[in-house]
């Protein structure tokens, strides 16, 4: 695998892993559709979802660039590691969250907020920065000149992020809708937050070290 | 964070899932010392009909005071845990959450490791509810979206207004206050939802001036006590509208709203008319864009010699249904009816709720006809049927016959001798007494609310419809 292309692949495979994550959206979308009878209003439901997550991302992404571009990149590096292992933290230690604020007679902006919310309070977009490093600041020193490529390819990680992660929303859903049912949430939904904090957690520590 | 790699296997994401949950073997319920001079209990009653100590007290777990009133008691988690919007599968449910209705403190006891053997495990002061909440008189407990919901019949200084309380499943802190905007609301008593339609319901009693020395008949008279539904927004906690069930309606209790999310309607139960001594239940249902409610059922008073009548019915010479209790199957298809006063037990077929059939009727205990069990039918009984609970596939029935400790006098003056009983229905209609299952319940202690092993049908909301 060329050195180019990593970085890339794991910019997707996020997406995926996010995507697979029932608290990440999947599961709204096929519960609105079971409410409201319709194949349909999952498919509708995943547009918001998605938008709010590339929301959440975009916003991570923009904020770690501008540092990135205005201060030293491995000072920025370090200190993104250090919020990614207490964001692990936090998510790990995190009890039920206090306030929920959308519920199932929703419309797409509710969607939208909730999805921003949930993607922003799990870290998603934190998760991309070791992809975002060698993307974006492949030349370290010579960023001013190149800055208006380094934007357009911190655009296409949230793109590629968020577009992998609406197919892999897309596929899950609609497989538990039309084939498997509900029931399948009883054995086969496994503690994925102790996966992802361990994911916020490696992540953050790479930062650090690399 | 909650470190089960799976879902808790007591949690369905719809009801007809739900159905099929494995039979209960034993039963949570609680008791309490009328007179308060020793600790209230948590109690577990074997319900396997295979068990050697079935239709037994196999283990009881003590309060840490006296004068608590146990009361009603819930799960810190249940099914309400998968929905969608706030999916939180990994916690257990494990915790009972047991408020003391008269002390206003709270208990934790812990099922696991030994569900039989519950331990008592945290103890919420009341002093920590009216400062943080600014309530007092906790009285149901449900576990939903966002933690432990509790209603309370009192504010700090206990009186008005009562509300809904939030607390954490899983460090049992009290959160604080749930409603943003009680709007008209003012009594408090019982509360669910419908969590399809993003709508939290209550219904009134009174303060707690009104009922802990027992019932004030002047203010029966004068229709005082609570006769109102309110409808909040679950997730803005906002009062949404009132309604009324007008002024000859007295004491508004429990709430029962279908299981299937998708349904938007329910049924309460009101205690007494003020024209003729009858109860009636009602449904709630979004007509609209609003929510309306109907009379669909009344029981009527039953004439009686007065010589068998406590002082307070005397003047009637007739025995009040005093319908106290009732509770619906998973499948919103049956509805049990608790008649405190007559002794009745009826059993309506709802599937059209808004004209029930009624499809079965049984009898023990009563103001004036001391129906006995079958189990012993020399034996007359006193108190009535009161709080149920069904099983989840709707095949068992439980109950027991004490209503409130200053309450029960009022209507038994010689004392309420406790017991529990199961009933067994038919799928189709009709039912029948189990003669192998009668607690006669040890004095002092009265029982009171059933919670039945892994769940049963007024402990677990759905997000998803069947």
């Amino acid at each position: 695998m060329s050195a180019e292309l990593a970085p890339w692949l794991l910019v997707a495979g996020l997406g995926a892993f996010h995507g697979l994550n029932p608290a990440m959206g999947w599961l709204f979308a096929v519960a609105l559709g079971l409410h409201r009878g319709s194949g349909r209003v999952v498919g509708w439901a995943m547009l918001p979802i998605a938008l709010g997550h590339a929301a959440s991302v975009l916003l991570t992404v923009a904020l770690f660039l501008a540092l990135g571009v205005v201060l030293e990149l491995a000072i920025v590096q370090r200190a993104a590691g250090l919020v990614l292992l207490a964001w692990a933290f936090w998510v790990f230690r995190r009890g039920h969250p206090r306030r929920v604020r959308v519920g199932m007679t929703t419309g797409a902006a509710g969607l939208f907020l909730w999805s921003f919310t949930m993607a922003s309070a799990h870290g998603a977009g934190l998760m991309l920065l070791p992809a975002l490093i060698p993307i974006c600041f492949a030349d370290a020193s010579n960023v001013l000149p190149h800055l208006a490529e380094t934007t357009s390819r911190g655009l296409l990680v949230v793109l590629v992020h968020s577009g992998a992660m609406l197919l892999v929303t897309a596929a899950v859903s609609f497989l538990v809708y039309r084939v498997v049912g509900v029931a399948i949430l009883r054995s086969a939904w496994i503690n994925l937050d102790l996966v992802w904090a361990l994911a916020l957690a490696l992540t953050g520590l790479w930062l650090v070290v690399a | 964070m909650a470190t089960a790699l799976r879902p808790d296997p007591t949690f369905y994401p719809n009801p007809r899932l739900a159905q099929k949950a494995p039979p209960e073997t034993f039963a949570y319920v609680v008791a309490f010392d009328p007179n308060r001079a020793v600790p209230d209990r948590l109690a577990v009653v074997d319900v396997d009909p295979g068990s050697s100590t079935y239709g037994r007290i196999v283990f009881e777990a003590e309060a840490t005071h006296t004068g608590d009133e146990f009361h009603h008691f819930g799960w810190n988690a249940c099914s309400s845990h998968l929905c969608p919007n706030a999916p939180h599968p990994h916690v257990e449910r494990r915790y009972l959450i047991v408020p003391g209705l008269r002390s206003s403190r709270i208990y934790v006891f812990d099922t696991k490791p030994e569900p039989k053997k519950p331990r008592l495990v945290h103890v919420v002061e009341p002093q920590e509810v009216a400062e943080r909440a600014g309530y007092s008189r906790p009285h149901t407990v449900h576990c939903g979206p966002e933690g432990i919901y509790v209603s309370a019949l009192g504010n700090a200084e206990g009186k008005g207004p009562g509300g809904v309380f939030l607390m954490d499943p899983e460090t049992f802190a009290v959160l604080g206050r749930w409603e943003i905007d009680r709007g008209s609301q003012y009594f408090a008593y019982d509360f669910w939802w419908h969590l399809g339609h993003d709508t939290l319901v209550t219904s009134e009693w009174g303060t707690p001036d009104m009922f802990e020395n027992g019932l004030i008949p002047e203010l029966i008279l004068g229709a005082k006590y609570g006769r109102r539904l309110h409808f909040f927004d679950l997730h803005k906690r906002r009062h949404l509208q009132e309604i009324d069930l007008g002024d000859k309606y007295q004491l508004v209790f429990e709430l029962r709203p279908a299981h299937e999310p998708t349904k938007a309607y329910g049924f309460v139960n009101c205690v007494l008319s003020l024209e003729d001594l009858s109860s009636s239940i009602w449904l709630w249902r979004r007509e609209n864009g609003k929510w309306a409610a109907h009379k669909v059922i009344t029981i009527p008073a039953e004439p009686a010699d007065p010589d068998l009548l406590p002082p307070v019915l005397k003047p009637f010479k007739a025995v009040p249904p005093l319908v106290t209790d009732i509770d619906l199957s998973v499948d919103d298809r049956f509805l049990y009816v608790s008649c405190w006063g007559t002794g009745q037990f009826l059993q309506y077929d709802v599937s059209d709720p808004m004209n029930p059939k009624l499809t079965g009727e049984l009898r023990i205990g009563g103001i004036a006809t001391r129906a006995p069990h079958p189990a012993d039918p020399s034996r007359p009984l006193n108190g009535g049927p009161q709080m149920v609970e069904v099983s989840r596939d709707g095949r068992r029935i439980y109950f027991t016959n004490s209503l409130y400790g200053a309450v029960d006098p009022q209507f038994y003056p010689e004392g309420i001798e406790g017991w529990m009983v199961k009933v067994e229905a038919d799928p189709e209609g009709g039912m029948r007494f189990d003669e192998r299952f009668f607690v006669r319940w040890p004095a002092p202690h009265r029982p009171h609310q059933i919670r039945l092993e892994g769940g049963d049908a007024s402990s677990d909301s759905y997000c998803y419809p069947s």
